[in-house]
């Protein structure tokens, strides 16, 4: 009897202390995340937004906001601008990525100077992603230093004018964000990589699997969950793309639009105070954002499992 | 589960109250401060104001009293949309931290004047009749609201002509003075014409695609917004079409203005035959631009300073213009009155600025002084462009200015950029200006 209360009460002490320690997240998530995003999808319903020193609105207006986003080839297209500016740099970043940390992570190359190696490649990584931007535009302007070095080498007569082409313009977005984010990818996968037990390595070579073999029958397979990891984490990055084009381009998304990103758009309508079509813009990211996640989780993961129960 | 209910109720009342009794406070503390701010906060967009002020009014600024320059940039409506927010808390802010001063460019002056935002220049700060009379009419004009109160005050006139280059007029056209280069440009099909053979010698007649831009702009017969229809007038359709054929045919630099490729065309080795501009075009951007050592003296042989003439052109026009606006609930309506009466209306100030920088100042009297003195401006070559600019500045008309004219003109020449440069279409670049300008301004129609 006395030994029933006694584990009784301990029981409830501990789930207490277990929720006080839960509190503080959903608090704050609730506070500053929860309630923001219901809002946003409220705020997407009416027309309001501010004029000058005129305030429009707030007038309930149903889905128009909607309608008006996804008509005008305003939402699809720049989601489609967002996706291949976030492809032209990710298919590289994860390639390099890999083979770099293959290469840091292998027992049998010993590669000298890693530390040396893994700071230069996170490098980029801290500067200012506008400053980093801004340095671009410097470089690759008409009369900028590139264009300098590539007429007096004598490959040029005309300055090159990268910033008023489209694929000029959306391949530097992509080499800045591959240069911004491939360090941080080796990093995750390299502790991705060097977690696999060294005993499967050796007893692959002794088994005498050449190293594509050992890469894909044994790192890969291994590696999905940080590989999914990898490639969610750096989705959402892809969709919040910003800062880097918006100075690039000046803010309007040069030439054509062509280089305007989903987030580039909505703070289009956040700075004229357009919270309806800014909200609308918003619940169609999370969207986008949802989904995608949603997608490349189940199919990835669905063949680690399968994969680990066929073994 | 109770308790926690509790505790978010006292900290949702604490959150209220709180914050709540210390703004009280500080409003009951800034009201015996009523008197005499000492404080003075000037919203500006570039730092023209801030030496103007500095070079000029500093040493009549009463000792204890602070000045705090907010400055933001202009481009992509980032100095209206800070300023914005300012105004529409001014009220519950404390009297130091309320905007005082706040400056205003033709391009949206409008949307300032008739709003309750601005104070009358004439019943709230004090300036009377006689201090503003010499002041070109356009420039009260403009700042008139709807019940004929004058809402801000200028130290400039903003007449604008064509700034060419000396010597390459002279390898050109053969001559390098005024009148003769005058002669040789007073229509644009005359313009045309030299642009074509300063091509051939090597040289852009422009440096870019928006230099001409307000030389259209200005002579614009409608407004861009016709009962919240965006308005095309046909003066822009010519600007278009001009830029792009000069574009094609090699005529000009391709740069954007503002780009440092722009100023560039301006150094000792630029190409470019000249620039568009008003008076503060002289002082403010070209002047520092051409300098090849700016920390030596500003003479003919620093670079391309001195090398530069300016005449009418083919068409008058005027650009721009900085209004000096009190702010709503100011605390420091007398030290404004001194501000705004020296920079605007004291005609020893006026012509000391225009003889010093080059600036074509905000008085008739003086102006015609000047024009008929002896005064030659160092970069103009020894050239009194006051005088040449004497004409212009009578007949500046803004009528058809609209509070829309910032987002417009930056988004025109964002989207026609890319047809410029041949990327797009004709019809796409109107696409694009049209989407442009409905995300800057969600009230109008296409």
């Amino acid at each position: 009897m006395l030994n029933q209360t006694l584990r009784k009460k301990k029981f409830i002490n501990y789930s207490k202390w277990g929720y006080m320690f839960l509190a503080p997240f959903f608090i704050i998530y609730t506070i500053f995340a929860l309630i923001p995003l219901l809002s946003t999808f409220y705020n997407s319903f009416f027309e309001n937004y501010r004029v000058g020193l005129t305030q429009v609105g707030p007038t309930f207006v149903g889905i128009n906001n909607y309608k008006e986003i996804l008509g005008n080839a305003g939402v699809p297209r720049y989601a489609m601008n967002t996706l291949i500016m976030w492809l032209l740099g990710f298919i590289p970043q994860i390639i390099v990525s890999m083979l770099l940390s293959v290469w840091f992570a292998s027992t049998s190359l010993k590669v000298k100077g890693q530390s040396f190696f893994k700071t230069v490649i996170y490098l980029p990584n801290l500067i200012m992603a506008a400053a980093f931007s801004m340095l671009f535009f410097t470089l690759f302007s008409d009369a900028g230093p590139i264009n300098s070095i590539l007429a007096s080498a004598g490959f040029t007569s005309e300055p090159i004018r990268f910033l008023a082409m489209t694929p000029t313009s959306r391949g530097l977005i992509a080499l800045m964000n591959f240069l911004m984010w491939y360090g941080n990818t080796t990093i995750l996968l390299m502790a991705g990589i060097l977690g696999i037990d060294e005993s499967l390595f050796e007893a692959a070579r002794i088994d005498g699997a050449s190293s594509g073999q050992i890469f894909t029958k044994i790192i890969l397979p291994l590696l999905v969950p940080i590989l999914v990891f990898v490639m969610i984490t750096s989705l959402i990055g892809g969709i919040q793309m910003f800062d880097v084009p918006q100075i690039l381009t000046t803010g309007d998304g040069l030439p054509d639009r062509t280089t305007m990103t989903l987030i580039m758009y909505l703070n289009k309508h956040l700075y004229s105070k357009n919270f309806g079509l800014a909200g609308a813009v918003s619940v169609l990211i999370f969207l986008i954002t949802a989904v995608l996640s949603f997608v490349v989780y189940n199919f990835s993961m669905s063949n680690y499992y399968g994969n680990k129960e066929k073994g | 589960m109770k308790k926690l209910n509790k505790f978010i109720l006292a900290l949702v009342l604490a959150s209220v109250i709180v914050p709540s009794t210390f703004a009280n406070g500080t409003k009951e503390s800034a009201k015996a401060e009523m008197e005499q701010g000492k404080v003075l906060n000037i919203y500006a967009w570039n730092d023209e104001f801030q030496t103007r002020f500095n070079t000029y009014f500093a040493d009549k600024l009463p000792a204890d009293v602070t000045v705090n320059w907010i400055i933001t940039p202009n481009a992509d409506n980032a100095y209206q949309n800070k300023l914005d927010e300012a105004l529409l808390v001014q009220d519950s802010v404390s009297n130091n931290e309320k905007i005082d001063i706040f400056l205003v460019e033709a391009d949206y002056a409008l949307k300032y004047v008739d709003t309750p935002y601005t104070l009358n220049v004439k019943t709230d700060i004090g300036l009377t009749d006689a201090d503003v009379a010499n002041q070109y009419g356009y420039t009260k004009d403009i700042m008139t609201d709807s019940k004929g109160n004058l809402k801000g005050v200028s130290w400039q006139a903003c007449p604008g002509g064509f700034i060419y280059r000396r010597s390459i007029a002279k390898d050109v056209l053969g001559s390098s003075e005024p009148a003769a280069v005058q002669a040789a440009l007073n229509d644009w099909n005359k313009f045309d014409a030299v642009a074509a053979t300063a091509k051939s010698k090597g040289y852009f007649m422009l440096s870019g695609y928006d230099d001409a831009f307000r030389v259209f702009s200005d002579n614009m017969k409608s407004k861009w917004v016709v009962n919240n229809k965006i308005n095309i007038d046909p003066s822009i359709e010519r600007w278009i079409d001009m830029t792009k054929s000069y574009t094609d045919m090699g005529y000009n630099n391709k740069a954007n203005l503002w780009s440092a490729e722009s100023w560039g065309g301006a150094a000792v080795d630029g190409k470019v035959f000249g620039y568009f501009g008003p008076g503060w075009f002289v002082d403010f951007c070209l002047g520092p631009a051409t300098l090849a050592n700016p920390d030596a003296a500003k003479e003919l042989g620093n670079g391309s300073y001195g090398d530069w003439g300016l005449v009418k052109g083919p068409q008058g026009f005027s650009w721009g213009g900085t209004w000096i606006c009190a702010a709503a609930g100011t605390d420091n309506a007398d030290l404004i009155k001194d501000v705004m009466y020296t920079l605007t209306c004291d005609v020893a100030t006026l012509e000391s600025i225009a003889m010093e920088l080059g600036d074509f100042t905000n008085n008739e009297k003086s102006m015609a002084n000047i024009a008929s003195s002896d005064y030659g401006n160092t970069f103009l070559g020894g050239q009194n462009h006051i005088a040449a600019f004497l004409d212009s500045a009578k007949s500046i008309d803004r009528s058809n200015m609209s509070p829309y004219d910032q987002g417009m003109t930056e988004k025109l020449m964002n989207s026609f950029s890319d047809y410029f440069n041949g990327t797009i279409t004709k019809d796409k670049a109107w696409d694009n200006f049209y989407t442009s300008v409905l995300e800057l301004y969600p009230n109008l129609t296409k």
